[in-house]
């Protein structure tokens, strides 16, 4: 537009002096407001790529009753279509967690797999239950429990715990990574809480 | 940020053709209103690309789930609603945009030498946005669905000979069923939004070969040395125009002027299309048909059958022919007509500014047996309508009979040599 010579614009010449403030303003406007629209524009089609509502419900809290979980018993339920482990720990397997913390890569729960109230020796809020992700910090196998001096032959003098079979990583039974094998972390401890005594609400926090 | 961009202008034309084809591409001083309907067209159409690929992440096409699916998106999805109402507000869009668009060329005589092959392409895309609306329509799986699928599929079925087993080969199945929304999904998401792209792109090519008409109708482009140096235009328009051509001082380049122009048109066109889609997304069962709020159901067809808005013109035509071959080849030289149109105006006076009266009315009248044969294709039937879609079905006709006849030696007025003189 700049290319306009003199008379081809005459009249809006002599009549309107340009004004560059003028259209400078109108110009950022302009562009502003576009630029706001398109944006807003787009947030539907950024937002519908969230979860569903339908994903939503799937991946909900669930209630887990253990009023029939024996001492030493591990049980399975899902939890946004992942295994969550819970484990009824005897006092003795607890006495022992103390003892191996040597051979482990983060005793203390340093790495935030956990929340808060899951940071102490124990991985748990309850020092009895245990509830774990039972997914493998590598490469997301699941871990397989074992027990009764099963778990020895791959931790020596250690008689249970978790042993992920495709390739190698063991956890102790707090969910703790030993030292020298590929996954880095702990297991992850979910957002749990005790709705009653005997009833485990997995999937937020109290 | 120079050194850049002469890198990537040494490897593609980016300025090049950004140049030739907007920046210094000359526009007609003269264009008005009627000229924003490309542009929007255009707009509708990325609308239905970005809105459509977003749809088939969720939908799923098999006669058991896709009314499910639809339900899914319109409920689960966070603002699924939203992009579904843009998708279904967007397709009735399109054809009132389109329709302005055409009717803008037939009163402006843009049809004309040397436009012919830009008309013919633009009846193209018509033609293949019939199909993909129609197929689109399909998609939803509820009753009008199922039921406008099975007339429109069956229209095949008058072609003698093979038209039965035509019919079956378009269904995969001998009735409408879950192989025929199968391969519709196909051609809705692929193969025609494809084709409509492809003749989109020819249409333009098309349209910055010949040039773009205006209300008068008169050319911007003069021969080579015909006009004097105070009357060519003092903007700077691309080689490729002024080197074959002197271009007239009745030229502003297409950007900014006429892009800022479209602009306005398209801020107020967003007003009604986002009025529609947030407080009338059904338009009252023209733009969504109520029976399809019902899941299909071969076994019921509903009381009573209509297409969409935009394609009742030629269901009246079609109803309105006693008998089924010439009903549909009725329907189909409807459409055919428009086609020829170029051929059936033998005028030399595009615009109508400065034809005929008889032009003026033959023209206006058209359109208005055009809306109301889409009244009568769109409501209940009834005795009278029969007898008055006959009549109108030859009023449409009609128009290019009669266009045919008096354009060859009509009294038109004295076309002006310049737009601005």
């Amino acid at each position: 537009m700049s290319n306009v010579s003199a008379d081809a614009n005459q009249s809006a010449s002599n009549e309107q002096p340009e004004s560059s403030n003028r259209r400078k303003f109108l110009t950022v406007a302009t562009s502003v407001i576009g630029g706001v629209g398109a944006v807003g524009a787009a947030i539907p089609f950024v937002a519908s790529w969230n979860p569903s509502a339908k994903a939503k419900a799937a991946g909900a809290d669930i209630e887990v009753d253990i009023s029939g979980v024996a001492p030493g018993q591990l049980i399975r339920v899902m939890w946004r279509s992942k295994p969550v482990w819970i484990v009824r720990r005897t006092p003795e397997l607890l006495a022992s967690l103390e003892g191996i913390e040597d051979q482990l890569r983060d005793p203390s729960s340093e790495q935030e797999q956990q929340p808060v109230y899951a940071q102490n020796r124990y991985r748990s809020i309850k020092e009895e239950y245990l509830v774990l992700v039972g997914i493998c910090t590598h490469l997301g196998c699941s871990p397989q429990h074992l027990a009764d001096g099963a778990f020895a032959e791959y931790a020596e003098g250690v008689p249970e715990g978790f042993f992920c079979p495709c390739h190698g990583s063991k956890f102790d039974m707090a969910g703790r990574v030993f030292q020298g094998v590929p996954a880095p972390l702990n297991l992850v401890v979910p957002p749990y809480q005790f709705l009653t005594d005997t009833t485990l609400l997995i999937g937020s926090d109290a | 940020m120079n050194g850049f961009l002469n890198w990537i202008e040494q490897r593609i034309p980016m300025m090049r053709v950004a140049n030739m084809h907007a920046i210094q591409y000359p526009a007609p001083v003269n264009m008005n209103f009627w000229y924003v309907f490309g542009f929007l067209a255009t707009i509708v159409l990325v609308n239905q690309i970005v809105t459509g690929i977003w749809l088939t992440m969720n939908f799923e096409p098999s006669a058991e789930r896709a009314f499910f699916s639809v339900e899914y998106i319109m409920r689960e999805i966070d603002f699924g609603w939203l992009i579904r109402y843009m998708h279904s507000t967007g397709a009735s869009a399109f054809f009132i945009v389109v329709y302005m668009h055409m009717f803008r060329g037939m009163i402006y005589g843009s049809y004309q030498k040397p436009r012919e092959l830009l008309w013919v392409f633009g009846m193209l895309i018509y033609l293949a946005l019939m199909a993909e609306a129609f197929m689109g329509y399909v998609l939803p799986w509820g009753q009008m669905s199922y039921w406008g699928a099975q007339v429109i599929v069956s229209l095949f079925s008058a072609i003698p000979v093979i038209g039965p087993d035509l019919v079956i080969w378009i269904q995969g199945d001998y009735v409408i069923s879950g192989a025929t929304l199968n391969r519709f999904f196909a051609l809705h998401v692929i193969a025609l939004p494809l084709v409509i792209v492809i003749l989109v792109f020819l249409h333009i090519i098309a349209l910055h070969e010949v040039g773009s008409n205006n209300p008068d109708g008169i050319a911007i482009k003069h021969k080579k040395g015909s006009l004097a140096e105070e009357d060519k235009t003092k903007y700077k328009i691309h080689e490729y125009y002024t080197d074959k051509y002197d271009i007239a001082d009745d030229v502003v380049p297409f950007f900014p002027h006429i892009v800022l122009k479209d602009l306005v048109a398209f801020s107020i066109f967003l007003g009604g299309f986002a009025y529609i889609m947030f407080f009338a997304p059904e338009m009252g069962g023209y733009f969504l048909e109520h029976p399809n709020f019902e899941i299909a159901n071969p076994l019921k067809t509903p009381e009573h059958i209509f297409p969409v808005w935009y394609f009742t013109p030629f269901y009246a035509i079609l109803k309105a022919v006693p008998d089924k071959l010439f009903g549909v080849l009725a329907m189909f030289g409807a459409i055919a007509a428009l086609f020829a149109l170029p051929w059936v105006d033998r005028g030399s006076v595009r615009s109508w500014r400065y034809r005929s009266g008889l032009h003026t009315w033959n023209l206006i009248i058209f359109a208005i047996v055009f809306i109301f044969l889409g009244y009568l294709g769109g409501t209940p039937q009834a005795d009278w309508k029969i007898v008055a879609s006959q009549i109108l079905t030859v009023m449409y006709f009609g128009f290019f009979g009669l266009l045919w006849i008096y354009s060859k030696n009509e009294k038109t007025k004295p076309v002006p040599e310049r737009i601005t003189k």
